[in-house]
């Protein structure tokens, strides 16, 4: 079938996007029933330690209260540790929210108060006295080095494979190289923080049956942990999560929230809320804090000789959390001697989780900083000594890049930014009485393409339905998916309607590592491939003057009829098709299977040069990100509108990595003290200025069909190097500790 | 947060009264901090009485002496946008919009401004010590992190620090402070309205128990010629200041006749000292000057394990901001 891109490509604005600015679209903790009831989350204050007493008389006698769950009075759950974990459970134990007395993590959760407000639940919560016995506690990751060891592995491996085997002589090779560079890197804890908050509705319905509003990446995941963990049917198990107001990775697994309010659920045969407050949010998955060390040396010519980089990142001591850290260095230059080693200390933490481009945005920042100190040292142009280092390979695997358009990202990147008007010393360039950095850097992140179902239907009013249980967490899921339908029947885009978030759809894989443009979009095309087929056999009994021989490349859909290529009388609507079966609608379901035999060949991988601009005011340290621009090469583009919206979220959280924010552990307490958004700094609108985005054309048939690479990740990644060797080309001074505060900047 | 009574005062007798029959209550205006202080079960007051409704305290009006009187109810961007503000006292209105969120300003009241609490992290955080709110459980601060806490005036019962800009400016400009008691009506000085921590941290400022702030008094000296207002801190806005200046100086002939120096983000109180002010009196506005006022301010700093850096810091932006200030030539 050959598919006319009318809309593929084109620029058009979110179809959800009226329902959302308007407060139709609807979230997890907006969907009333009559006599709901709240719950609301009491959370440990000490890190580790036993429960020694818990005493609930008082807001349980509070009018209003139904009941204060504990550990103590809960109805028993599944037995085995299995049944806990959910799709993207990472090796070890999965928390179990009121299993026993021990404290694992401050903020754990430790009681639900259930009443019949919001606000009686959250005062019962304060008057219920808890006695603890204390332990001591660790969660300091750079006082506990000496307990890194290496990660267990287990299904999320697939996803997050560990190191490569080491190459050559890396050690020896840095000491005989020309040029050096070397660095210590640490990166802090820091909260997803997505808009809204952490929520779950569940309805109870007679016989037992749930229906659960929650906020997820993937409405499949928390059906499958609700039934496994409550010993639920599936068909009494419906999900549904229409709308997501950011997630960013911490919606992947199901948060103890959801738990509780099915708990309490079940247990009253009740309707049952339950939110998270703004504190909550701090009190599960985070990206981990890490120590990262590199050492990278080149020959005179600048070629690259040796890489060594190693991290050691923090888990929970029930949970190996792991990323894909250190493996990008060698994916992306090549070296002979080559030793990358990923290392995990288990604390009183919580388990870390996914946050966007898990790994990438913390192993390319060290990677990217010692390239730019390496290309310093050897007096090259950072971007010169990026091209003498140059591969189509992935030397990493020796497999080919199944596309790889970084160098036209350098050249169009670069003349966009003006990058050849760069004087290469530090300290060199100022306006207005402060120091300006050019500084760049490369991203990278893997195109993955999973197999996942959708189907599509067209009714008798000539709409076209197309359907998955996949989500839409702000990037655009609707509006693309639509798109992809609308081409591939020919239809007009406002006369199809793409649905999602609802587990009585067909099955498609949590929201995540880019993969869901890839892989819902081929679902998407697979099910109105399918549907095309059902329309012409049934054009054939309908109509078969026009279609008796008609094969399917003799026809084309178009202008929301079928018709014989070429012609303009040939041809029938298709909702008269519909009409013709009698019936409402002809739908077809049908799943996207990825071409692993081809796929696997190649290193499938999407690229991107940023460049920023940085203007310092060293007497203050004050650090101002002016411009930034961020040529990115991803495939095909499905919509440049949202994606551009995606690329510059990306970008503005690169700003905010390396300059603002920070989960601030005291690590006397091990509780988290930033825990608001007043505190806790993500960028203020006055934080930001120009971004461009470009996209550098790629084509692909190799990643899949519609040549779709995903662009979730890629907009970060090179951004947090990038500032940093800004302001290294701005100061002369490497700053290694992110984020990069004024304190640090400011001249001596 | 717990549950409370409300009550809607007429007037400020009304309020006195109602306070004198619920010594437990608050009063409540913009509600900005203490409504954060109730959710984070901080401030646990039985009852709050609403002084929105209260009239004749939410206009600025100038006085007889060619001053200016800030009602206590009046929302701090009215204050801020009031042309009489910006155009004789530019320095407050600065100041004021150095501070917090558009909709907190268009919430936030300038007595309640006056009063709002610190920012501390541990004074929020009712799981651990905190003298400022539990009076003798200790300061999780002192060996704690510390970067944005204060290096003058602390002790070591607390270090906090008080986080108004508006403060600042009015500290500079020489304010006082009206206040209504059930016994009397008083007015106290704007350098001792606010408190240092001490042995009783506990208390941010001198107000006694059911006293309310009825308005602020500018003194007819303006500083509208040479002023500036300088705010450092971790993002361009809605960030607390780790460092703020307000300076307002008078010069003629080329030298500063008159000198105000009033520091944010580094104490307990908006910060000045005279002695650094009467320093620079008859000196040239030059940056050696500002960097010896500077240093006679900060002779008696103290630095902690995470905030040393605030020293340095402050000592940059007095003598930026005193440059800032004697260059600027607009009226």
């Amino acid at each position: 079938m050959s598919l006319d891109k009318r809309y593929f490509g084109k620029s058009i604005s979110r179809t959800d996007g009226h329902a959302k600015v308007t407060g139709e679209a609807k979230y997890a903790a907006e969907f009333n029933v009559p006599d709901l009831l709240y719950g609301y989350i009491i959370n440990s204050t000490i890190t580790k330690g036993e429960i020694k007493r818990i005493n609930t008389e008082k807001a349980a006698a509070l009018k209003g209260v139904i009941k204060v769950f504990t550990h103590e009075n809960r109805d028993s759950t599944a037995w085995l540790n299995l049944k806990y974990a959910d799709m993207d459970a990472p090796p070890g134990i999965p928390f179990k929210p009121l299993h026993d007395k021990k404290i694992k993590y401050n903020g754990q959760p430790i009681a639900l108060v259930v009443a019949d407000s919001f606000e009686l639940a959250r005062y019962a919560a304060t008057i219920v006295e808890i006695e603890y016995d204390i332990e001591g506690h660790h969660t300091d990751l750079q006082r506990n080095l000496d307990q890194a060891r290496a990660p267990k592995k287990g299904l999320a491996s697939f996803f997050k494979p560990g190191p490569p085997k080491p190459k050559g002589d890396s050690n020896r090779a840095f000491e005989n190289a020309a040029f050096k560079a070397s660095g210590k890197f640490i990166h802090g804890m820091e909260h997803h923080n997505p808009m809204e908050m952490f929520a779950s509705t569940v309805v109870y319905e007679n016989g037992g049956k749930l229906i659960i509003y929650d906020k997820t990446q993937g409405a499949v995941n928390t059906q499958l942990y609700v039934a496994n963990v409550f010993g639920k049917a599936f068909k009494n198990v419906r999900v549904i999560s229409p709308y997501v107001g950011g997630a960013f990775g911490a919606a992947l697994r199901p948060q103890h929230q959801l738990f509780l309010a099915v708990m309490a659920s079940l247990d009253l045969k009740r309707s049952v809320r339950v939110s998270m407050n703004r504190h909550q949010m701090f009190s599960f998955g985070h990206r981990p804090a890490t120590v990262q060390t590199t050492r990278f040396g080149a020959d005179r010519a600048g070629k690259i000789q040796s890489l060594y980089h190693q991290a050691i990142g923090e888990t929970s001591r029930f949970e190996d959390y792991s990323e894909t850290v250190v493996n990008w260095a060698n994916m992306i230059y090549p070296s002979e001697n080559v030793k990358l080693d990923y290392k995990l200390v288990p604390l009183d933490v919580a388990s870390p989780m996914d946050m966007r481009a898990p790994g990438g945005a913390t192993g390319l920042h060290p990677i990217e900083c010692t390239i730019d100190e390496l290309a310093h040292k050897a007096g090259i142009d950072p971007v010169e000594f990026r091209l003498i280092n140059y591969s189509s390979l992935d030397d990493s695997s020796g497999k080919p890049y199944s596309s790889k358009e970084l160098k036209e990202c350098f050249r169009q990147g670069g003349e966009k930014f003006g990058w050849d008007k760069r004087n290469p010393h530090p300290r060199s360039m100022q306006r207005d009485g402060k120091l300006i950095g050019w500084g760049m850097a490369v991203g990278i992140w893997e195109a993955f393409h999973l197999p996942a179902r959708a189907e599509a239907r067209i009714e008798i009013g000539g709409k076209l339905i197309v359907s998955s249980a996949t989500a839409d967490i702000g990037t655009g899921t609707y509006t693309i998916m639509a798109q992809i339908a609308a081409d591939c029947m020919g239809m007009d885009v406002n006369n199809v309607e793409f649905r999602l978030g609802d587990t009585d759809m067909p099955l498609a894989p949590i929201q995540g590592g880019s993969f869901t443009a890839a892989s819902v979009g081929m679902a998407v095309q697979a099910a109105c491939i399918g549907l095309q087929g059902k329309l012409l056999r049934q054009a054939k009994k309908f109509k078969p003057d026009i279609f008796h021989n008609a094969k399917p490349e003799d026809i084309e859909f178009a202008g929301e009829s079928l018709r014989i290529k070429g012609t303009a009388s040939n041809m029938i609507p298709l909702k008269d098709i519909v009409a013709s079966t009698g019936q409402k609608e002809i739908q077809s379901r049908k799943t996207g299977v990825p071409k692993a035999f081809k796929q696997r060949k190649y290193t499938r991988c999407a690229h991107s040069a940023v460049f920023v601009e940085v203007e310092v005011d060293e007497d203050f340290g004050l650090v101002k990100v002016t411009r930034i621009v961020n040529a990115v090469a991803a495939g095909k583009i499905i919509n440049p509108k949202t994606a551009r919206s995606q690329i510059l979220g990306g970008m503005v959280w690169g700003i905010s990595k390396a300059l603002r924010e920070e989960s601030i552990l005291d690590h006397r307490f091990g509780r988290i003290i930033n825990s608001s958004l007043a505190e806790y700094h993500i960028p203020v609108n006055a934080d930001i200025n120009d971004l461009e985005v470009i996209f550098v054309d790629e084509d692909d048939s190799i990643v899949n069909d519609l040549q779709i690479k995903g662009i979730g990740e890629i907009g970060i990644v090179g951004v947090p190097p990038a500032i940093s060797n800004a302001i290294f080309h701005a100061t002369g001074k490497r700053i290694y500790d992110l984020p990069i505060t004024l304190d640090k900047v400011m001249s001596k | 947060m717990t549950p409370f009574k409300y009550f809607l005062a007429k007037n400020t007798s009304d309020a006195s009264f109602l306070f004198e029959n619920h010594p437990r209550a608050s009063f409540i205006a913009g509600g900005t901090n203490l409504i954060d202080l109730m959710k984070e079960n901080v401030s646990r007051p039985d009852t709050l009485i609403d002084i929105n409704k209260i009239p004749g305290i939410d206009q600025i009006e100038t006085l007889n002496n060619g001053g200016l009187r800030l009602g206590a109810l009046v929302k701090n961007a009215d204050t801020a946008y009031n042309e009489i503000v910006r155009q004789k006292y530019p320095l407050l209105s600065d100041a004021i919009l150095a501070g917090a969120s558009a909709q907190l300003r268009n919430m936030a009241t300038n007595g309640g401004n006056i009063l709002q609490r610190t920012r501390c992290y541990y004074f929020y955080d009712t799981a651990v010590p905190c003298n400022k709110r539990e009076p003798g459980s200790g300061c999780s601060a002192v060996g704690g992190y510390n970067r944005i806490h204060a290096i003058l005036g602390a002790s070591e019962n607390c270090i906090a620090v008080f986080p108004s800009d508006m403060c600042v400016a009015l500290a500079a400009l020489g304010a006082s402070v009206n206040i209504h008691g059930s016994q009397n009506e008083r007015t106290i000085d704007f350098m001792n309205f606010h408190r240092l921590p001490g042995d009783t941290p506990h208390l941010d400022n001198n107000l006694q128990s059911g006293e309310l702030i009825t308005s602020i008094d500018l003194p007819p000296e303006s500083f509208n010629a040479h002023y500036s207002y300088l705010k450092l801190r971790d993002r361009t806005s809605y960030a607390f200041a780790l460092v703020s200046v307000a300076t307002a100086l008078k010069i003629e002939g080329g030298l500063i006749k008159d000198a105000r120096l009033a520091l944010g983000g580094l104490a307990h109180k908006p910060w000045r000292n005279t002695l650094a002010e009467d320093f620079l009196k008859e000196k040239d506005p030059i940056a050696a000057n500002f960097a010896e006022a500077a240093d006679i301010i900060l002779e008696e700093a103290k630095g902690y394990e995470h905030n040393a850096f605030k020293i340095n810091l402050a000592k940059r932006a007095i003598i930026r901001n005193g440059l800032t200030a004697a260059n600027l030539k607009k009226i």
